[in-house]
């Protein structure tokens, strides 16, 4: 990118400088500390110059938005198109008092959905099983069969919004769902744009909801894919997620490694069900996490960009273009939240926020303030949606694409992103591939030993958190947090109660059944899950079916 | 560790939700300040908590929990230790459990909950100085 004669006339003048200039004043006042560190361990230079990215390619390494490798965006004209979908990720209690939150974001400009079901839900439990008492609709709502989902999307048409759900180990099934009341709005599945999470491998390393072993997941996963490419063109098949990787404790570098590895598996697992790579890998969309550290995030993204279209390109072989471009939806990091001082976290959402939208992020959720306290109060996620407004709005960072490419320091930390991510998926694949190494517990232990280190940075008081150990006050935490009625239980309780007595139970009970017979054989399970949730089987019923032909997955326990 | 019993303490999730990157880096801090650490892993009952922590025969018991479920989950632990006659082991808390909720919690026998934010120095020396050893 740089001629010769340039370079080294900046290196001769940057000897100069450093000689004349910069040691008159280190010999008066040295510098904060002995060395600087981005948050994943990369040393940050004094400055940078061309001579730290002598060697990168425009062409080759940048190239245009819209084009391969992507480091500037996936869409030629960004943000000056359409801006990012603002998508809320929200859920609580009884389905009808979600479906009043969703109208509630919708008519505050929010353009996408994004459910957040409760942990019996999302490991397959009904309401009413023993293990879910306490639970029921506390992290987000309860789901029991199609007549809560029903509820859940009354009045919301669904040609009309894009609706991303957080849902796992029982994907398939809530897909089934969506797609039965959909019918009953007279909207077939091919109009339906979303996304399902649908990424267990995840869930074995850092969110802990799975249900399945391994093998039996993946096959639920690949059977999606294969569904999804007949049926259903602008559905995002699977949201490969670093995002709870990093929550869990990762640094930058391991969430870009460790994500891409999985993803990795997935093209391989659907490669190895018979799909062809450019019939499902359009459709793969990803996950990530906006932590404070702004450029090393905004180069992270950029650098995970490159690095995915390099692998689907050259490992893959992929042809279409589409299959080569990482998509992806960006959260703010919920473990940077403090419960000290909670309104400072609208500062570190922005900045967050911020880092996402620089970094080319197709769709964005905002934490709010008191999301280290409780779940949020309609005003804090006011506030967390005109954040992002404000960005979208007034910031003017939207009115270009990819506007901090070519920064000196960004372009390095962005080369430098990728080698070691690529460092970690080489180590990776040579363990035989994601699954095995999070069978050895080795990814694991990797994170474990990043979230230690920076528990010790913060205690050492080498790692400043504000409010947290510098800048403390005295405080009371404010009263006005979000309660979950904890009647939500009984009454869900009773709602199954109802179902079972007025449903057609034989019906039930022989869809049930052809459900087993099916999991037995290797015929894709989604035809037959639809039939079931419109038979108003409940999800306990129809995981619990499937727990009797896969089984279920004991967690190895490492510290 | 000069005559004195090294410390045993079983670090718990109960409940369903799997954030336990807290409980983890405490058990971790508390194995380096000498105390003997076991780690139950996740999703686990009132019941299987105090029976493992029966079994290990541990002075001391801290829950984690992210998912809310605190109210419920907690005094049930602290109900069944006095059932098992085995109410002498120290019980602690933490995650995101809100300001007004602990005095319940504390009332019900669980002596300490720790919030985000406290450094694993503080639990370390909360332990030490509740433990008769």
């Amino acid at each position: 990118m740089f001629d010769k004669e340039s370079l080294s006339k900046v290196s001769e003048c940057k000897q100069n400088w450093e000689k004349n200039t910069l040691n008159k004043v280190l010999s008066k006042s040295p510098e904060r500390k002995d060395e600087f560190l981005t948050g994943s361990n990369i040393e940050i230079n004094r400055l940078y110059t061309e001579l730290d990215i002598q060697d990168l390619d425009y062409i080759e390494d940048l190239g245009f938005p819209g084009e391969y490798p992507y480091t500037r965006g996936v869409y030629p004209t960004m943000y000056r198109g359409r801006l990012w979908t603002m998508r809320q990720y929200a859920g609580f209690g009884t389905a009808e008092e979600s479906n009043k939150r969703y109208k509630y974001l919708l008519s505050q400009g929010q353009t996408g959905l994004s459910v957040a079901f409760d942990l019996p839900t999302q490991i397959g439990y009904d309401s009413d099983h023993p293990l879910s008492k306490g639970e029921v609709g506390k992290v987000g709502v309860a789901i029991d069969s199609l007549k809560d989902m029903e509820i859940l999307f009354e009045g919301i048409p669904l040609d009309k919004v894009s609706t991303s759900m957080t849902i796992n180990a029982p994907a398939a099934i809530l897909l089934a769902m969506y797609i039965a009341i959909a019918e009953k709005q007279g909207i077939t599945p091919d109009k339906l744009s979303g996304t399902i999470q649908n990424d267990i491998l995840k869930e074995y390393v850092a969110r802990g909801t799975y249900i399945f072993p391994p093998e039996q997941s993946m096959r639920l996963i690949t059977d999606i894919f294969e569904y999804c490419s007949a049926h259903m063109p602008k559905w995002n098949t699977i949201s490969i997620s670093g995002y709870h990787i990093r929550e869990a404790g990762a640094t930058a570098v391991q969430e870009v490694a460790f994500t891409l590895a999985n993803g990795i598996a997935y093209v391989e697992a659907a490669i190895k069900a018979g799909l062809s790579v450019d019939d499902f890998a359009p459709r793969l969309s990803f996950f990530f996490n906006a932590h404070n550290d702004l450029l090393e995030e905004v180069a992270k993204f950029r650098a995970a960009r490159r690095l995915w279209a390099k692998i689907m390109k050259e490992k893959f072989k992929a042809q279409n273009p589409k299959s080569m471009m990482l998509r992806f939806h960006t959260q703010t990091a919920g473990s940077t939240l403090t419960a000290q001082q909670p309104d400072n976290n609208i500062v570190r959402v922005t900045i967050q926020a911020l880092a996402a939208v620089l970094g080319g992020t197709q769709s964005l959720h905002t934490n709010s303030r008191d999301e280290a306290l409780a779940l949020p109060t309609e005003d804090s996620v006011r506030i967390a949606l005109r954040t992002q407004q404000i960005i979208a709005y007034e910031s003017g960072v939207t009115e270009t694409v990819d506007p901090l490419a070519g920064s000196y320091y960004v372009e390095s930390l962005t080369n430098a992103i990728e080698q070691k991510a690529k460092e970690y998926i080489e180590k990776i694949e040579k363990m035989g591939g994601a699954p095995k190494a999070i069978q050895k517990g080795y990814i694991q232990q990797e994170i474990q030993n990043s979230a230690y280190n920076y528990q010790m940075e913060i205690e050492q008081g080498k790692r400043i958190v504000v409010g947290v150990n510098k800048f403390q006050i005295q405080e009371e935490q404010p009263k006005d947090l979000l309660k979950v009625d904890p009647s939500v239980g009984e009454l869900q309780e009773q709602k199954i109660k109802q179902l079972k007595a007025t449903r057609d139970n034989l019906q039930v009970n022989a869809v049930l059944e052809e459900l087993k017979q099916c999991a037995q054989t290797d015929k894709n399970l989604i035809p037959i899950i639809i039939k079931c949730v419109k038979a108003y089987c409940t999800l306990g019923e129809i995981c619990d079916a499937l727990r009797a032909v896969f089984g279920e997955y004991k967690a190895p326990i490492n510290l | 560790m000069t005559g004195s019993k090294t410390i045993r303490v079983l670090i718990a999730k109960p409940g369903l939700d799997g954030h336990d990157r807290g409980a983890k880096v405490i058990a971790r801090a508390l194995r380096d300040s000498g105390m003997e650490v076991i780690y139950t892993g996740l999703r686990q009952t009132p019941e299987q908590i105090v029976e493992a922590a029966i079994q290990e025969d541990v002075q001391v018991i801290g829950l984690s929990i992210l998912s809310g479920a605190h109210n419920f989950l907690f005094p049930r632990v602290i109900e069944l230790l006095k059932e098992k006659n085995a109410e002498d082991i120290l019980v602690i808390g933490g995650g995101v459990i809100p300001e007004e909720d602990i005095p319940g919690l504390k009332k019900a026998g669980i002596k300490e909950i720790f919030t985000p934010g406290t450094p694993t120095s503080a639990i370390v020396e909360f332990i030490k100085n509740n433990v008769k050893v």
